[in-house]
């Protein structure tokens, strides 16, 4: 069998990260508690140069690999780059939490790699067998991240939850794999889309698979009625693995709903019969639900898992518009979702101390007293997420409007924007608690300079990129025009 | 007509800039972000100023046009540029402010920073409203409003301040966002996001009737006519005196240029069949407000009431044209109703930030804006008296000063178009007259009431200044509006001319 090692090069940043996350576990292994911090630092540097070989192996075109396991495109490109980012941000926010509650393992940080790892293989996936590959390896780390706290009943509770529903969301994914595979007898999503656009195989099977198909798409973005996992787990695990988990899967989860549904089952999608048609119910319910139930909400955790699942209502809208300029919009929200969410929980985290997790709305009291500076960081990050302009929420919810109204769907467009006004208003008392209450603790700040760092640069990215869209969209629809 | 230097950037950028100085300040030296503001402030209005001076009065179209991309993917440009509506519009935004932060001065004692800076960066926000001229810049000046009006009635307002706030940022931003999507319609039927292009979009009497909709849901909130006025009265007597003087003045201005620089121009045809729900909106905002604000107890509650009145004259005066044009025997009104309706909303910009001054100069020593815990003010603080008489005096609208002229115009103009809509407005007249000129007497006249009023002090220097600016500007613009007439009649003649044409 000839085998060309250069055929292996777009493939380096994953053999990177899978190599720098197995020599961290086993580096972490000889250092003390005190040293500890280099396994940090090596994650950190190991995210970076993962980051920098994305770019350098990227380019222009797509590339097939791995006989035909693997894709390398520009869509797959900005989406490692972005998911690469965020989880930055998230382990940098984690290292004075953890260490406050004496968590601060090496563990951590080699879970979170190897969820990364996972994502960039489903991002980059040709075929089911690959993405499912890549999303057990996410779901395996996550459950391990979520129970990371073994001295929390709610966290064990929480992973315990996510384990058994994840299980069962898999299962009704390679249900639906297999009888796609059994009507058209491909796996990798050209073959599957050759296969039916040729018209061969069974379409009631072929639906019927892709109704589970949706479903295990649906658990992973957390949409309803698929929901039921994402608030007691965002509530039970450690904020700093929710910061992680909350917005890093949203990424890897549009990819997976582009790879599978655009790319593969992409003739499937016309109509009320097609996916199009269940993802609008699934969006429209999402919206609904999430944005109503959030505004009941006091455990802040709870109440942004609710805010969430409307935002993936959104990014849902995107796609079910059936045009790229859908898809591109749906791309930018969920780049910009999770940037804004990791820093809405990286916050959270900031704000916790020894002993006190700042979890519930009245944590946050007066926090323009304590601290100005979080205070207006928060704020930025808020009003993103409610959609008012000048932040990058505005212009992530602007596209995917445009394209809904593009398609004609413009009944879609009102509803849409209506779930956000009844939305805004949890959004609004969040900073309504910062801003207009007197604090109820005066206890100094412990967050460490990297965490403030790292939500200042991330509240300054939500500004920035609400003022100056363009570079970001143009990079989105670029990565769909090919 | 362009100067050498970018103008209109500059009234927007820099309050907004100067604004985050003031924010970064600190509150440890409030002097510091006191001055620094005032500063801004004073820069600001200066460099707003060759607005007017430079303006070319003979023509209709845009001046100090700025344009840069912006959003290519979407055609959204960086486009600024005024005419004779938004000009003085943008003057007044520039003026009112600098009395903001002059009123602001002792009473503010938390975190004056913040509240400095968040009515420096709203300033900046305001003017590139009027100034936009790209959909979507419009539309992110017009939502960003929302952020600094939230935090400030929020942070330095009165005891039902959170209720109020949440309920002017809910309300408005439904409507908003209504807005945004016929917005986004336009630009896909288009393909530009340029006002002037949507003004010239041909458009089928069905999508006319939806987008008027859509933009009369903000429009309406915003100005705000009846019914969905409910949000003003809270936020009016909840917000600090500052933010209730920049409400008044200002932001329910930005609902009328809303209707003057979208609804009209652009649905014309559906503007034409739906006038009759405007007049009604209005003439029961005129005579119904009105009442109400007759039964007020609270001071500020009264104004604001008198306020949604007010501006019932204004959509009035601007949507009376079809009427009009159905009358072919008569050729003149249109333009006079629009004038105006646009000295009305200059007028009321001045007046009701008097207004609210004199109430806050009040409230700021008695900590009340109930009207019977005072009387007799007039023998404890006289020079205020005056102000405040002279200002209650504008507001019911007495000849000589600026309340008269826009009220005097639109009436007139009624009366081209149908002699009850004149006989109704004209009623604010008695009315106008009667819960204000009530609450001065109750107030000001008669003698000393209690111990409290007794011990008042009188205005000082600082409040003597603002509420001398003041009236200065509503007894200029009373006795001789005819520069602020000149400024605006290129525009709003082409204006009418343009929906004198149907668009089907």
């Amino acid at each position: 069998m000839d085998f060309d090692i250069s055929a292996l090069l777009p493939v380096l940043p994953e053999i990177f990260l899978l190599t720098a996350a197995c020599a961290i576990l086993v580096i972490d292994l000889f250092l003390t508690r005190e040293t500890r911090f280099f396994t940090y630092g090596l994650s950190l540097l190991t995210l970076v140069a993962t980051g920098a070989l994305v770019w350098a192996v990227g380019g222009e075109g797509r590339q097939l690999l791995l006989a035909g396991a693997y894709v390398r495109d520009p869509m797959g490109d900005l989406l490692k780059v972005a998911l690469l980012g965020v989880t930055a941000l998230a382990f940098l926010y984690s290292r004075t939490y953890l260490e406050q509650r004496n968590l601060f393992r090496g563990e951590f940080y080699v879970l979170g790699l190897l969820a990364v790892l996972g994502m960039m293989v489903m991002i980059s996936a040709a075929g089911f067998i690959s993405l499912y590959l890549g999303l057990e390896l996410l779901a395996l780390s996550m459950y391990a991240l979520v129970a990371f706290d073994r001295r929390s009943q709610r966290g064990a509770e929480a992973a315990m939850k996510y384990f058994v529903l994840g299980a069962i969301a898999s299962g009704m994914l390679l249900y639906g794999v297999s009888m796609i595979y059994g009507a058209t007898g491909r796996l990798d999503f050209a073959g599957i889309a050759l296969s039916v656009a040729g018209g061969e195989g069974e379409r009631m099977v072929l639906l019927f698979g892709l109704v589970f198909v949706v479903i295990g798409v649906a658990f992973k973005f957390g949409a309803v009625p698929f929901h039921m996992w994402a608030p007691d787990v965002y509530q039970g695990a450690p904020v700093v693995v929710v910061a992680l988990l909350g917005s890093a899967p949203k990424i890897a989860a549009f990819a997976m709903a582009v790879r599978i549904l655009v790319e593969g089952l992409g003739a499937l999608g016309l109509g009320w019969q097609g996916w199009e048609g269940m993802l609008t119910v699934l969006a429209v319910l999402s919206m609904a639900l999430g944005n109503v139930v959030a505004i009941a909400q006091t455990n802040v955790k709870r109440m942004l898992a609710y805010s969430t699942i409307s935002h993936v209502g959104f990014i849902l809208l995107g796609i079910l518009a059936g045009t790229t300029d859908g898809r591109s919009a749906a791309m930018f929200y969920a780049i910009t979702y999770a940037l804004t969410a990791v820093g809405g929980f990286g916050l959270l985290a900031i704000l916790s101390r020894k002993g006190v997790e700042a979890e519930n709305l009245h944590d946050l009291k007066g926090l323009n007293e304590r601290s100005p500076w979080l205070a207006g960081m928060m704020l930025l990050i808020m009003f993103s997420m409610a959609g008012v302009p000048p932040l990058v929420g505005f212009f992530a919810k602007l596209f995917i409007l445009d394209a809904l109204l593009q398609a004609g769907l413009v009944w879609l467009a009102v509803v849409a924007v209506i779930f956000s006004v009844i939305g805004a208003f949890y959004y609004l008392r969040v900073v309504k608690v910062i801003y207009f209450d007197k604090p109820i603790s005066h206890a100094p700040i412990e967050g460490g300079m990297d965490a403030r760092i790292a939500i200042s640069l991330n509240g300054l990215a939500v500004l920035y990129y609400g003022i100056f869209p363009a570079s970001l969209l143009t990079a989105c629809r670029m990565a769909f025009s090919g | 007509m362009s100067a050498d230097w970018p103008i209109l950037s500059t009234v927007i950028w820099l309050p907004i800039l100067g604004g985050l100085l003031v924010l970064f300040s600190g509150d440890k030296a409030p002097g510091i972000s006191r001055w620094l503001a005032l500063v801004v402030a004073v820069l600001t209005f200066l460099s707003s100023l060759p607005l007017w001076t430079g303006f070319d009065t003979t023509t209709a179209a845009m001046q100090f046009q700025e344009k840069h991309a912006w959003i290519e993917a979407f055609n959204v440009h960086y486009h600024l540029g005024v005419d004779g509506i938004s000009m003085p519009l943008i003057l007044l935004t520039t003026f009112v402010t600098i009395l903001v932060v002059i009123a602001g001065w002792e009473v503010i004692q938390y975190k004056p920073n913040q509240y400095m800076a968040a009515f420096l960066i709203m300033e900046g926000v305001m003017v590139g409203v009027f100034a936009a001229l790209d959909a979507m810049l419009f539309y992110v000046f017009w939502e960003a409003m929302l952020i600094p009006m939230f935090i400030i009635i929020g942070i330095w307002g009165g005891p039902n301040r959170v209720y109020a706030t949440i309920k002017f940022f809910l309300y408005t931003f439904l409507g908003s966002v209504l807005m945004l999507v016929a917005l986004i319609y336009m630009y896909l039927k288009s393909g530009s996001m340029s006002i002037l292009d949507f003004h010239q979009l041909k458009l089928g009497l069905t999508e006319q009737v939806l987008i008027f909709l859509a933009f009369l849901a903000a429009f309406a909130v915003k100005v705000p006519m009846w019914p969905v006025h409910t949000w003003l009265p809270d936020a009016h007597v909840e917000a600090p005196t500052g933010g209730s003087v920049i409400l008044a003045a200002i932001m329910l201005k930005i609902g009328g240029y809303g209707f003057l620089r979208f609804s009209l121009p652009i649905t014309p045809d559906a503007s034409n069949e739906l006038d009759w729900l405007i007049i009604a909106m209005s003439l029961i905002a005129v005579v119904y407000i009105g009442f109400v604000a007759l039964v007020q107890e609270d001071m500020k509650k009264l104004i604001a009431y008198s306020s949604i009145a007010h501006m019932g004259f204004v959509t009035l005066g601007f949507f009376i044209a079809f009427t009009i044009f159905t009358r072919p025997e008569v050729d003149t009104g249109v333009v006079l109703g629009m004038q105006g309706g646009m000295v009305q909303m200059v007028s009321h910009g001045f007046i009701s930030a008097a207004m609210f001054l004199c109430v806050g100069v009040l409230y700021d020593r008695m900590h009340s804006r109930l009207i019977a815990d005072y009387g007799g003010v007039v023998n404890t603080m006289p020079w205020f008296a005056a102000f405040m008489v002279f200002f209650a005096m504008a507001n019911a609208g007495l000849p000589g000063t600026s309340g008269f002229v826009g009220e005097f115009m639109v009436i007139l103009a009624s009366f081209r178009a149908d002699f009850w809509f004149a006989f109704l407005a004209a009623t604010t007249l008695i009315i106008g007259a009667a819960y204000t000129l009530w609450m001065v007497k109750r107030v000001v006249f008669g003698d000393v009431a209690n111990e409290r009023v007794a011990g008042l002090n009188d205005i000082n220097g600082r409040e003597a200044l603002v509420l001398g600016s003041l009236a200065v500007a509503v007894l200029v613009l009373g006795i001789w509006p005819a520069p602020l007439v000149e400024v605006m009649d290129a525009s709003i003649t082409h204006l009418v001319k343009h929906i004198a044409v149907s668009k089907l």
